[in-house]
């Protein structure tokens, strides 16, 4: 059993915490947060050691990995303090504050030799990886726009402030929706080189953007574009879109639905000239333990294999996320 | 329970395949009137139970329930609760703490108002009974015989290893409203096996059962042999694997399986209602 410890028990941080407890090989034996309400409920019902203080509980608790699942302002003394101990580290997003913590966590990990995975979980979605298989395969033949989209009611009226809406401590809807989207398009298209024309737009927030919109260019030459709003209440939940345009065809993917329309019909990889409609369930493994979606088992059950048969090069990396950090400050810069 | 429960994911722009369908379906059921026309088409097609979320919404459904008692004489709900979205918006914007002084009724900083003295004590069970308690004042005057916690929280408390907190809930249902504790669970065997070590014996429990083993943890070989063997009162849910499977297909499968007590669907048209209760007729001989 891989001995798990976990940092933050937020709506993030109890679902990481349930997804590990249920799984096969990784035992939680302790538990880190601020609250008192929350560490008395886990203390309680649950069977875990419970700490308010990071370091304490992991000099005590002989942790081969951790999850860390605090605001973003944390993560940088958390995982060097975890990695200096030789423990294999899963870390939320958005990765880092500011690019220098995260080339130093980049670093450390490798010079360690310790796993290291951000929560990225789209990654983990069939149909992104599906999209991601059908441009390798030229599907749409040569790839000329993309279009990269998340919407979402998270902040639909002014209300009291929160981290969420201070940028210092990487909140804003640019580190907490379009983070997604940007380290989507970078997995599934290829790394982002430049950003231009960044619009950033604060519609009820007044500390954050609530908006953002902007050109991406790719290392590969592609250009598309980024549009993403968190102060969206037509959408129940959040949502991310991507469509790419070839010269082929077109595919227009969610977490849920694909829609692949080709111009001649593609034998080799089973589609038919027209509308092709591929959908979540002939594109996802089954998981274990099911909680929110199985991308999130499946992200933890990826990370508890990477620590099982030492596989450093993983598909959600610290230097991925820290690629994103990247990307999120250009756009930033860029803005007017 | 009866056969037949009549679903409410088509009224709220919940669609696992489709966000695009979910949102042309919210502009259908933008208002109540809507959504009771569909209502009024199941209960004319003999179906009378009508499983639901404790959405906002569904408290103008049941103001009009309460208005035409000879209409809905033996209509039931079987309320599942709570409506996860409105607190994960809630926890996401606010934290945990932030969401639960939203929603613990009076204020949790004065220590006259019960759920402030709930949450001073670290009283948990007690802030879980006035949640429950907020949850369904809706239903009031309204037959609930069944009353489910949704999948999220289930789960969420199963993974986590809280099974203490299924007894109090299963005690408090019981105890509170005179009505049967379901569970909803993608987790179908794990969570039996922990009810049973808490002593809940013989529950209701609905969790996705499809030929294609969508949303089921373990498999479908796994729940075939649990739903045969295992002492509970299984549910099917998903029945269609999210518009997967072709409903001959789909409701032949789970027919078969005679411990299944109820089949929960959810459909918007007469054609759709009536094509889904004949089917499952048809299987039942």
């Amino acid at each position: 059993m891989i001995k798990t410890g976990i940092i933050g028990l937020g709506k993030m941080g109890l679902s990481h915490a349930s997804i590990i407890n249920a799984h096969r090989d990784l035992d939680l034996v302790s538990v880190c947060d601020t609250s008192n309400l929350i560490l008395e409920a886990m203390k309680k019902y649950g069977s875990f050691e419970v700490y308010t203080d990071y370091k304490k509980m992991i000099d005590e608790s002989d942790l081969n990995a951790l999850f860390i699942a605090t605001p973003t302002k944390y993560h940088s003394e958390m995982v060097i303090y975890a990695l200096e101990k030789g423990i294999h580290v899963f870390c939320e997003k958005p990765f880092a504050l500011t690019i220098a913590q995260g080339e130093n966590m980049v670093e450390l990990a490798k010079k360690n030799k310790l796993v290291n995975q951000a929560g990225y979980h789209n990654r983990f979605i069939g149909t992104f990886n599906y999209l991601k298989k059908l441009i390798e395969n030229k599907a749409i033949g040569e790839v000329y726009h993309f279009i990269g989209e998340a919407y979402g009611p998270v902040v639909v009226k002014r209300k009291e402030s929160t981290w969420r809406s201070d940028s210092s401590e990487g909140g804003g809807c640019l580190f907490d929706y379009a983070s997604h989207v940007i380290n989507l398009i970078e997995y599934v298209l290829d790394d982002i080189k430049e950003v231009d024309g960044v619009m950033l737009k604060k519609i009820y927030s007044s500390g954050v953007e609530d908006a953002v919109y902007g050109g991406l260019y790719l290392a590969n030459g592609l250009s598309g574009q980024l549009s993403v709003n968190w102060s969206d209440e037509t959408y129940r939940k959040m949502s991310t879109q991507i469509t790419v345009q070839g010269t082929e065809g077109k595919i227009i993917t969610d977490a849920q639905e694909m829609k692949i329309y080709l111009k001649k019909e593609n034998k080799k990889l089973g589609l038919e000239k027209g509308w092709n409609m591929r959908y979540i369930t002939d594109l996802t493994d089954p998981v274990d333990f099911y909680l929110r979606g199985e991308e999130y088992s499946t992200q933890v059950d990826y990370f508890a294999k990477c620590i099982a048969s030492g596989t450093l090069e993983n598909v959600n990396s610290f230097e991925s996320a820290l690629h994103t950090d990247l990307i999120i400050e250009s756009l930033k810069n860029k803005s007017r | 329970m009866d056969r037949i429960l009549f679903g409410d994911n088509q009224f709220f722009a919940v669609n696992h395949l489709s966000d695009e369908k979910a949102r042309a379906q919210s502009v259908r059921f933008a208002k109540n009137e809507a959504i009771i026309k569909v209502l009024d088409t199941a209960i004319d097609l003999g179906i009378k139970t009508f499983m639901c979320t404790t959405h906002d919404r569904i408290s103008g459904i049941c103001d009009h329930i309460r208005k035409n008692p000879q209409r809905y004489n033996d209509f039931k709900i079987f309320p599942c609760m709570p409506y996860a979205h409105k607190y994960a918006n809630a926890v996401t914007e606010l934290g945990i703490v932030g969401a639960l002084k939203e929603y613990l009724p009076g204020n949790i900083f004065s220590t006259i108002a019960k759920g402030g003295i709930a949450y001073a004590k670290k009283d948990f069970i007690a802030m879980m009974e006035l949640l429950i308690d907020a949850e369904m004042k809706m239903f009031k005057g309204i037959d609930t015989p069944v009353i489910f916690i949704q999948n999220v929280l289930t789960d969420l408390i199963l993974g986590l290893g809280m099974k203490d907190i299924f007894r109090a809930y299963h005690t408090y249902i019981i105890k509170k409203y005179n009505a049967e504790p379901g569970y909803i669970t993608m987790n179908l065997v794990h969570l039996l096996n922990v009810l049973e070590e808490v002593g809940i014996k013989n529950p209701v429990v609905c969790s996705s059962i499809n030929k294609i083993g969508f949303r089921m943890s373990g498999g479908t070989k796994l729940y075939e042999k649990t739903i045969a063997e295992k002492e509970f009162r299984p549910v099917a849910m998903q029945v269609l694997a999210a518009g997967a499977l072709r409903p001959a297909v789909a409701f032949e499968y789970v027919c078969k399986q005679k411990k299944i007590e109820s089949i929960l669907f959810g459909a918007s048209s007469y054609d759709h209602i009536k094509e889904s209760r004949d089917m499952i007729n048809r299987f039942n001989n």
